[in-house]
């Protein structure tokens, strides 16, 4: 069973006890009623999607009840670290994001298709 | 006048095999008291006993429990006729809300030389004494149904869990217990 941290809890949890709850650090616009069709549909519904390092939202909802967030590796599923919500995007070390990493060229899906340079660019 | 007769919903259930006990708890009061910090030391006052501040523990003083569940929730419960609500009503300082529950959950004591082992096997949590001591506490998974775990002794667990899903705690650690 994949144990998960909770920042709050400062323990490790079973994934039953959670709940995923999308990409993280969304910046609800402050001027909403102004903003166009499109753009709207950028902030409400467009997501990155990113295959390699993401930042998501994950909810201990059977347990201390937060929200949170998380780094992971969407291919290898493995959490890098949580964090309390409000607090800022963690910057990732070498040597963390390379523990994560999905076995080397094993299935397709779980051939990298990004590098450590193209995520410090964000 | 009439009066309506409260029934608990595992009302005159008792289980014991394989080293695993399981009995409903008496009837008591329940309250999910939420609190912002400034106004922990003064619900503490009121009902008698400090609020626990770190994860997964717990105070008890007189037969009131308060168990910390997150940052600023607590579940707290006191045998029947203590006035839990009366008091925390006379707390001024601070926001808080504290809403009885008690006729949303019920609660069973599993006791037993085998008390872990069936409750691993529906909670995958680790139940060990290091880990998990007696008087630790937190919200968690037995198998579908969301409870509240409170280590009373070595031995000795009590479940607390929607009244509705009573019937399925009991019969899952029932069935567990043959197991165990």
């Amino acid at each position: 069973m994949l144990k998960i941290h909770c920042p709050y809890c400062e323990e490790d949890r079973p994934e039953l006890e959670f709940h995923g709850a999308g990409e993280a650090h969304i910046a609800r616009p402050t001027n909403m009623a102004e903003l166009s069709n499109e753009d709207f549909e950028k902030f409400f519904f467009i997501r990155d999607n990113d295959k390699g390092i993401v930042f998501e939202r994950w909810r201990h909802l059977h347990g201390c009840g937060r929200f949170f967030n998380a780094a992971r590796h969407s291919v290898s599923d493995k959490f890098i670290k949580t964090y309390k919500a409000g607090e800022k995007k963690p910057k990732l070390t070498k040597k963390e994001i390379e523990a994560v990493l999905p076995p080397a060229k094993s299935t397709p899906a779980n051939e990298a298709v990004w590098t450590i340079e193209k995520e410090g660019k964000k | 006048m009439a009066n309506a007769l409260r029934i608990q919903p595992l009302e005159d259930r008792v289980y014991g095999n394989n080293g695993v006990i399981l009995q409903p708890l008496e009837a008591c009061e329940r309250i999910s008291l939420r609190a912002e910090d400034k106004a922990i030391a003064g619900l503490g006052k009121a009902i008698g006993l400090a609020l626990p501040k770190k994860p997964g523990t717990s105070s008890e003083k007189n037969g009131i429990i308060a168990m910390w569940i997150g940052p600023d929730e607590w579940f707290v419960t006191a045998p029947e006729g203590t006035g839990l609500e009366a008091k925390i009503d006379k707390v001024k300082t601070g926001l808080y809300s504290a809403v009885s529950i008690n006729h949303r959950n019920t609660g069973l004591t599993i006791s037993g030389k085998n008390a872990v082992n069936a409750l691993n096997s529906g909670c995958p949590r680790d139940l060990s004494l290091t880990v998990f001591p007696v008087g630790a506490c937190s919200r968690t998974m037995i198998a579908k149904a969301e409870v509240i775990l409170y280590r009373t002794d070595e031995q000795e667990f009590r479940v607390e869990c929607w009244r509705s899903f009573s019937d399925y705690v009991w019969k899952y650690l029932m069935d567990a217990a043959r197991s165990a």
